[in-house]
């Protein structure tokens, strides 16, 4: 009740739309070319260390990390080098780019080995090496998340996956519970962190019940059952569910005793350990209404997304409206299907026209539900008259900077106006000023 | 590539939940009341909610096509405005004064201020007060339910001299004087139960000025029975659960709608214990609606991973 008081936080009840759930994953088919973008995690771009002619295999090293924060990046193919060329991305940034032509035969190259590892530095060169980040959509490289800054006391696995749609990390936790649980204990084992709690939604029943068994027997590893609203999936928001702690705003996970690592990410390290295989592939749900196979796909990372949605395909008697990368909350509606997939691309969703099309925005009836529902405890109604009137000092008072496009305002908004939108201006226009100026 | 495909901001999903239908919620919450009217005064409680819902309905359009503005009538919310009027008249009251009380209303207090949403004050509450400042006599034409028939003016339960005299459980069921839907308490109870189960409303309004009304009348009387009556008769139940719940004119946070509640529950005793005027509730929530925008103000949340700046760093601090 006093927590309410301070923020009231609801969560929304998105549609539990999971249609794909009980899908296993399958192998797509090898597309014909792969685009490897040098820049699928956060930090600085990898450089390519291969050019055009070269010929690599399934896991050839072919572009180095850039420096501390950044992550190398692998052939996901085996085949020939046809271009090394900037690419520009969805969001107007150019990015150096491979593109591999597949020979079919996906020849493993010989490098791949399972890793050597004694002590906490050969475990981070090996997680280093194999190029692996924040699955979950992030794409933090993560040894560096590995090497906090702060003491920490838990390693938190993120597999609550609250979005709608996506179901890649339910199926991983189905089918890899073994190498989730491998991957949990190098990281307990080589960093010194004491416990782990994983953290699932209550609407994947059949996932806490698989993990709980397989940790059973481990007493630092406990599996917490977490309710399932929009949201919980959030970084920040998970570490508040399991641990009652909440990070400094502009702090790191590890400034209130937590690494939040994603369940698909430490299922990747777990295989990875154990066969030597960096990260080259990943699982995408392919759903949507305009989708004829809604499934699970393994995708080579880089492929396009016309080659994703070809291989699910498109209903014949509809007519493609929109293509979301990602979940139906935060997904990133795309306008060009020659997009490649990368390491963190979780979901692809065909959405017919007819619901593809937005709906008009009323105006506010000022319901405070927005706030209501904010995870962050924000107020969307107010930031958008403070941003209407481009009233800095006002913006700054109502903590516009805390927001991360959860979605939820906008998707509970009765007068269906684009919130979450208008926050994401006002917190760029904040942010900016606040840059220019330095009077908050 | 030859199909266009629509580029949008996330998310991509939306609730089913829309402005109509949550005025359609209201207007189902206000169903019983309006059923209690007619069952308590008589049929022409039904002709004064139906000209009232039509006279707001139309004078909203027809302010909106002079204008050239959109029409706003499909959201309904002039349709909750025209039965939340015609609950605060009594049975009585000629249709012409209602039409003025409309046209407070719709025009004044909502459209001239631009409209739903922007409505600084409830507009049935407005109107209901220009009405009764300006037909004084009319609106204090209560009526006793079984003398209905004759018309006879009678009193509301809150200027009876004694009180301790009065039935409670006549009371509740609304069988005494009063406007049309302020005298079945079970009727609104019905609409309060309807609107929290559909999550139109938070409790938290109706609970604390309620609540705070009572337990001021309990410390201010020491008797149980009169407090209890001073929470059936009148304005208060409807006004708690109708009126001070307005989107609009309510504060967003539970804080605010908590210190908003306690707020209307004190200054509506004040009006009633101290002041000369026995209904406080329509002054005590035009007051309180003045109010919201520094309530909100001041009852905002504390956001997620929100550290208070250290005191000692002064300015330094504050401006990072």
């Amino acid at each position: 009740m006093l927590n309410k008081l301070k923020r009231a936080a609801l969560g929304a009840h998105t549609p539990h739309d999971k249609a794909t759930a009980a899908s296993k994953p399958v192998q797509m088919p090898l597309p014909k070319q792969v685009r490897i973008l040098m820049s699928q995690h956060i930090g600085a771009p990898a450089k390519a260390t291969v050019k055009k002619g070269d010929e690599v295999c399934v896991g050839t090293l072919i572009g180095e990390a850039g420096g501390f924060v950044s992550a190398n990046i692998h052939s996901s193919v085996s085949g020939k080098v046809t271009a090394v060329e900037p690419f520009r991305l969805a969001n107007g940034k150019l990015c150096d780019s491979v593109v591999i032509e597949t020979d079919g035969k996906q020849t493993v190259d010989p490098s791949v080995q399972p890793p050597v590892v004694t002590d906490k530095a050969s475990f981070l060169a090996a997680v280093r090496a194999c190029g692996l980040v924040g699955l979950g959509g992030a794409g933090f490289p993560t040894d560096v998340k590995l090497q906090p800054k702060s003491p920490v006391d838990t390693l938190l696995i993120n597999a609550s996956e609250s979005e709608v749609w996506i179901t890649s990390d339910t199926q991983e936790m189905l089918t890899s519970a073994d190498s989730i649980v491998r991957g949990i204990q190098a990281v307990l084992q080589y960093t010194g962190i004491p416990r782990c709690i994983i953290g699932i939604e209550k609407n994947k029943p059949e996932c806490i019940d698989l993990l709980c068994q397989k940790t059973s027997g481990i007493a630092n590893i406990d599996v917490k059952p977490l309710p399932s609203v929009y949201g919980t999936g959030a970084e920040l928001i998970l570490i508040e569910k399991c641990l009652g702690r909440e990070v400094p705003h502009g702090g790191l996970p590890a400034d209130a005793g937590a690494i939040v690592m994603n369940v698909t990410s430490v299922s990747m390290l777990g295989k990875y350990l154990a066969t030597g295989m960096p990260v080259v592939e990943r699982t995408i749900t392919v759903d949507g209404d305009a989708c004829a196979k809604p499934q699970n796909l393994i995708v080579p990372v880089g492929a396009s997304y016309q080659d994703v949605i070809d291989a699910a395909g498109v209903k014949p008697d509809v007519t493609l409206g929109k293509v979301v990368a990602g979940g139906g909350m935060m997904g990133c509606a795309v306008e060009d299907l020659s997009y490649p997939t990368t390491k963190t691309s979780d979901g692809l969703i065909l959405l017919s026209e007819a619901s593809a099309a937005q709906p008009a925005a009323e105006p506010c009836i000022r319901c405070g539900r927005c706030i209501e529902y904010c995870p962050m405890g924000l107020a969307p109604v107010e930031v958008n008259a403070a941003y209407a009137a481009r009233d800095v000092q006002e913006l700054g008072k109502l903590h516009v900077d805390y927001c991360f496009n959860c979605g939820s305002c906008s998707f509970v908004c009765p007068a269906k106006r684009p919130c979450t939108q208008m926050m994401s201006l006002a917190k760029a226009y904040y942010l900016n000023e606040i840059k220019k100026g330095g009077n908050k | 590539m030859d199909t266009k495909l629509i580029v949008s901001a996330s998310p991509h999903v939306r609730s089913d939940e829309s402005t109509r239908g949550l005025m359609a919620n209201v207007i189902v919450a206000l169903c019983p009341s309006v059923v209690a009217s007619a069952v308590i005064f008589g049929m022409r409680a039904l002709l004064v909610t139906a000209f009232s819902v039509v006279v707001c309905v139309a004078l909203e359009w027809l302010y909106c096509k002079l204008l050239k503005r959109p029409n706003p009538i499909g959201d309904l919310s002039a349709v909750v405005t025209g039965i939340i009027l015609a609950m605060n008249v009594p049975v009585g009251m000629p249709l012409g004064q209602i039409a003025v009380g409309c046209v407070a209303a719709i025009i004044v207090t909502k459209q001239l201020f631009g409209g739903i949403g922007m409505n600084f004050a409830n507009p049935a509450l407005v109107g209901r007060i220009v009405l009764f400042i300006s037909f004084a006599s009319e609106m204090n034409a209560w009526v006793y339910p079984d003398a209905a028939v004759d018309q006879l003016a009678s009193a509301t339960p809150l200027q009876v001299a004694d009180p301790s005299r009065l039935n409670l459980f006549d009371l509740f069921m609304g069988i005494h004087g009063g406007v049309l839907g302020e005298t079945c308490a079970l009727a609104i109870l019905l609409g309060f139960v309807y609107l929290v189960v559909t999550k139109t409303i938070s409790p938290a309004i109706p609970l604390s000025y309620v609540g705070s009304m009572f337990v001021f009348y309990l410390i201010a009387t020491q008797s149980l029975h009169e407090s209890l009556v001073e929470v059936l008769s009148g304005g208060l139940l409807f006004g708690a659960v109708f009126m001070a719940t307005d989107y609009v004119t309510s504060p967003f946070t539970l804080k605010g709608k908590l210190l908003y509640g306690i707020c209307l529950g004190l200054v509506t005793f004040a009006i009633r214990y101290w002041g000369s005027y026995t209904e406080g509730v329509s002054f005590a929530l035009l007051f309180m609606n003045l109010w919201v925008p520094f309530i909100n103000d001041v009852t905002r949340q504390v956001p997620y991973g929100y550290v208070k700046p250290a005191k000692k760093a002064g300015k330094e601090g504050a401006s990072k």
